[in-house]
């Protein structure tokens, strides 16, 4: 009895030593980056590998909100991730739920097409794009990076839309429609609610994925009136003195709606997961 | 609705026949906005993309595009950047990937048990997620610089490394940096995908097996690795594919370098693309490399379908 309480002592603190390590290792990253922005610009380098300065300032933040464009760039970075989400959820959830319920002709063609979409490197895909984009004004507009941002999440998030129908039962529709439904007033009043989790971790996945995409950002968009925000973030780079204080701020802001996001959809995320798991 | 019922009490025929039509032509309903999308702005591009590999483009050169066959191929077979990067790409893929998965199984299995704060701490190691690429590129590149980043110093400490200098300066160890960085962003997705996995299996199994006495690690190897590798498979896949062609982390910190130590396929395609401007040579680099993701996913694909025919 006792060897056994005093296992199960040492289970518990080895299980806590090792998720405190997890939570260290995820989260001292993020720590450097806020002390970095919190660090005067005199301080940087003479102080750059103490733990925290010993004098904090908001002066980088207060710059990058005031003096630069960064505000624009953060309505934009936005605009497409939001338009991105809902555009993608609208599309594979129909979509999914096609791949879901019917068996059809052309049906393992579609899914060996979705396939290859994940196969190859997009930065192929830059030159054609941009010629095709080009005429249809598609280019320097948000409009562009909305639809090739959904275009390229729309085949993985389809999966993962159909993994959530799958385990909803077939009774469920067939039964409304025996009541008189269509199919679609069906799928809208009864399945769609009942995958509510998983069309927000879908959202939330695409969301995130938008908000942080750089190379069709910085390739479709040249004009700032239509820059992204990592965009933005490089070009604190790119001018002639890097000021790392401010791109640390900057860097900070852009966190904040991506991990808020995340925090909100984090726990449909398994939930929904573990329901396409179940039919494996 | 209604109408529908209508309809079908005055034209019995025509309804019928134009009922058929419509079920047989529903599903194409749901499908088409996704494939279309798919169609038009990857599929076309790509093909496009494709048959650049075997033209003359050079984005700044007015009077190429002409058609040179398979002379980039050639060329390809001799680049020894090339063989370079091909050998960095199995090592960083592998790395990757194998280390996201063993981080991200193990704290699958701690999260898997009910314990005080576990929402907290579930919320808290998932955050890297939710950062942007870029950004993680730029942090970890502090954090290893010995001027402003503590890695250097601590690593000396520990007696890992013999100096304090900056190891994504060596052409030896800079690949390390970005493999670091990406595992440091990674591990969220394989502990979620591994939690949602071993959330789905029925808990009787284990209760079944703990009252014949089956020791914790037995239990783990009898039912869990079993019933989750169907879905690990394809998880691993997709991310395999996903990480080799994913160039961010490495462009943004290490650029390739020191003298083209770190470059992987693609990040050398996107080098050769956006410095050296040459997409036709850049569309044969990316031809190649998705012909080589092509085989090993079929490989993982016959694999998993043995796995899973040996169980039934």
């Amino acid at each position: 009895m006792t060897i056994r309480m005093l296992r199960r002592i040492l289970y518990w603190c080895s299980h806590y030593l090792l998720i405190g390590l997890y939570v260290l290792f995820a989260l001292f990253p993020l720590f450097w980056l806020i002390k970095v922005a919190l660090t005067p610009n005199d301080l940087l380098y003479s102080e750059g590998i103490r733990l925290w300065p010993s004098r904090t300032s908001l002066e980088h933040f207060r710059f990058v909100l005031a003096h630069s464009e960064f505000p624009l760039f953060f309505r934009n970075s936005l605009i497409v991730s939001s338009g991105t989400a809902v555009s993608v959820t609208l599309i594979s959830g129909v979509g999914g739920y096609g791949l879901s319920r019917f068996s059809f002709r052309g049906k393992p063609l579609l899914v060996a097409l979705m396939l290859i979409t994940q196969m190859f490197p997009l930065v192929m895909l830059v030159a054609p794009m941009f010629r095709l984009f080009a005429p249809l004004g598609l280019t320097n507009s948000l409009t562009g990076l909305v639809i090739v941002y959904t275009a390229f999440n729309a085949p993985f998030a389809t999966f993962l839309m159909q993994s959530f129908f799958d385990a909803i039962p077939k009774e469920l529709e067939e039964a409304a429609m025996i009541d008189g439904a269509t199919r679609f007033g069906a799928f809208r009043r009864i399945i769609l609610p009942l995958t509510l989790p998983g069309i927000a971790a879908t959202g939330g996945f695409v969301f995130t994925a938008a908000w942080s995409e750089l190379l069709f950002a910085l390739m479709l968009n040249s004009s700032s009136q239509a820059s992204t925000f990592p965009v933005g973030l490089l070009s604190f780079v790119s001018k002639f003195s890097v000021d790392f204080g401010q791109m640390m701020a900057a860097g900070v802001l852009a966190l904040i709606p991506a991990c808020l996001f995340f925090l909100a959809i984090q726990r449909y995320l398994v939930r929904g997961l573990t329901a396409g798991a179940v039919k494996g | 609705m209604g109408a529908g019922h209508d309809q079908s009490e005055t034209e019995p025929e025509v309804s019928a026949v134009g009922r058929r039509l419509a079920t047989g032509a529903e599903p194409y309903f749901y499908t088409a906005p996704a494939l279309l999308l798919i169609i038009a702005v990857m599929l076309v591009p790509l093909s496009v993309g494709l048959s650049y590999a075997f033209r003359d483009i050079q984005l700044l050169d007015p009077f190429s595009g002409g058609f040179v066959g398979f002379d980039h191929f050639r060329e390809l077979k001799a680049d020894r950047n090339f063989r370079a990067a091909l050998l960095n790409t199995l090592i960083w893929t592998g790395a990757s990937v194998a280390l996201q998965f063993i981080f991200g199984l193990i704290l699958a299995l701690l999260l898997n048990r009910e314990f005080p704060g576990r929402r907290l701490v579930q919320a808290l190691v998932f955050l890297p997620w939710a950062v942007p690429t870029f950004l993680v590129g730029l942090d970890w590149a502090w954090l290893f610089n010995p001027v402003v980043g503590p890695l250097p110093g601590w690593l000396f400490a520990l007696k890992i490394t013999h100096d304090t200098n900056n190891l994504l300066a060596a052409p030896g160890t800079a690949l390390i940096g970005p493999i670091v960085a990406s595992i440091w962003w990674g591990i969220p997705f394989f502990a979620i995908t591994n939690l949602a996995a071993l959330q789905s299996i029925p808990k009787d199994l284990y209760e079944a097996a703990s009252i014949d006495g089956a020791s914790v690690f037995k239990q783990f190897r009898s039912i869990t690795l079993p019933l989750l590798a169907p879905t690990l498979a394809i998880t691993i896949l997709l991310r395999t594919v996903w990480v080799a062609n994913f160039a961010d982390l490495i462009v943004v910190m290490t650029n390739g370098g020191p003298a083209d130590s770190t470059q992987t396929v693609a990040s050398y395609i996107f080098t050769v693309a956006f410095r050296r401007l040459d997409f036709g040579y850049a569309s044969s680099i990316a031809a190649v490399l998705l012909i080589l993701l092509f085989i090993y996913a079929l490989a993982i694909l016959s694999l998993r379908r043995l796995i899973m025919q040996r169980q039934s």
